[in-house]
């Protein structure tokens, strides 16, 4: 299942992502990668590992009040919370971006930013952005550089820049210092997860004059 | 301060096969010693089974003796993390009873139950304290499934016990570097590449466990 992907999250955001400190649309791109690649699930997982000795070796506890253990036995008697459908697996969006979206690929509301091209915002905290890029088979997006770090992972497709070649579950690490233009494929249309930490870059002017209004 | 200590190599795919063969081999013979050194660890090996204890027959001693372990830690843990008390007390109180209700999704060959315990606790951190959703990967922990094997258990509680001597034995400013790290006052760039953990002989044994279940689901 995950054999093919190439290019894999780092050790700090997945150490990050353990500790559960990241803005909420890294923690998503996280999570969808994961979905695909059981390489960086088990990276993941020897992280929360660290975590686990963390919270048993902490210099000095905090008592609990008097009754608490009754208060607990009371509050699992109310019953467990109604757990979450369980999405279909093997679509083009994996249940994490499922819970975003409302549904597979179908359900995304796309808006054109020019050229074929099309995004969807998708509603995380505004600490960073997550989200979807549609880039028509054979397409280029407007070549930007970044002011933070943007993370981009193919979902359907694949892309080319002057870094590599990028396919399903690949995930493109792009800082300040990448100036790229992302090239789709011609076999397919392009379908990724954009996350940032602050707004692109355009290089050229018409985006950059149209970037406030488009947010991205 | 962090110089050239060298360091986790979670990144490198084709560390995985190799490094599992002759390290499984040597736990085996290392696992009736540790029992018997060590009071201690034997006792934590031992919370897996109060786990289950409460999954198969709602056992309500058992949930006891966790919440009087874990429940102390999980207040700290959130008090460390900028909770006040009360609200850390209630947060401590939901963590156990969530405990309780996903008895039936612990998974001992991939994580210890304090590992679990924690990644519950930093769930209700991110819910509670930072008012965040949390999106979690896939679930792989459906469909039917065998009982796993007591040898794979044993193994990963193990090496998680190596972890924890590896991180005791570390200089005291990189452990607290981790902990704050963890407690979520620091950034994680250079921590995560640079503490030289034996992560990867974990990395490798919760590899295998993902590659069964994705072997027994399909």
């Amino acid at each position: 299942m995950s054999t093919e992907i190439k290019h894999h999250l780092t050790d700090d955001l997945l150490m990050a992502y353990a500790a559960g400190t990241l803005p909420e649309a890294f923690d998503l791109m996280v999570a969808t990668h994961l979905s695909l690649c059981d390489h960086c699930r088990a990276r993941a997982e020897s992280f929360e590992a660290v975590g686990g000795c963390v919270l048993q070796e902490q210099d000095g506890t905090a008592n609990m009040s008097d009754g608490s253990l009754a208060a607990t036995m009371a509050l699992i008697a109310k019953g467990a919370p109604i757990a979450k459908p369980v999405r279909a697996g093997c679509s083009v969006l994996p249940a994490p971006l499922q819970d975003y979206v409302g549904g597979d690929v179908n359900s995304i509301k796309w808006r054109s930013i020019g050229m074929g091209v099309k995004q969807a915002i998708l509603p995380t905290t505004s600490e960073a952005t997550a989200r979807l890029l549609f880039i028509p088979a054979g397409a280029a997006v407007p070549d930007h550089s970044h002011n933070g770090m943007e993370l981009t992972m193919v979902l359907q497709g694949a892309f080319s820049d002057e870094v590599d070649h990028f396919a399903r579950g690949d995930v493109e690490i792009a800082d300040e210092d990448l100036h790229h233009m992302p090239t789709a494929d011609f076999s397919e249309d392009c379908i990724c997860l954009a996350v940032t930490d602050a707004p692109l870059k355009f290089t050229k002017m018409m985006p950059r004059l149209f970037q406030p209004f488009l947010r991205i | 301060m962090f110089t050239e200590i060298d360091t986790v190599t979670l990144d490198d795919p084709a560390a995985d096969r190799p490094a599992l063969k002759p390290w499984r081999e040597k736990t085996r013979t290392r696992g009736k010693s540790v029992n018997s050194a060590n009071g201690n660890r034997e006792t934590r090996t031992e919370w897996v089974s109060h786990v289950r204890r409460i999954r198969d027959a709602q056992d309500q001693a058992a949930f006891a003796e966790l919440f009087q372990h874990f429940a102390p830690r999980i207040k700290a843990f959130l008090i460390k993390s900028g909770s006040d008390a009360a609200l850390a007390e209630e947060c401590a109180q939901e963590v156990m009873a969530t405990l309780w209700h996903k008895a039936h999704m612990f998974d001992p060959t991939r994580a210890t139950v304090a590992t679990w315990v924690f990644t519950i606790a930093r769930n209700k951190r991110i819910d509670v304290l930072r008012k965040q959703r949390r999106p979690e990967p896939e679930d792989l922990g459906w469909g039917p499934e065998a009982e796993p094997e007591q040898d794979d258990v044993v193994a990963l509680q193990q090496e998680t016990a190596q972890l924890r001597d590896a991180m005791a034995a570390l200089p005291a400013a990189q452990r607290e570097l981790i902990e704050k790290a963890y407690f979520g006052d620091l950034s994680h760039r250079e921590i995560a590449s640079q503490t030289g953990l034996p992560l990867g002989t974990i990395k490798s044994r919760i590899r295998l466990a993902l590659d069964r279940l994705r072997h027994a689901m399909n």
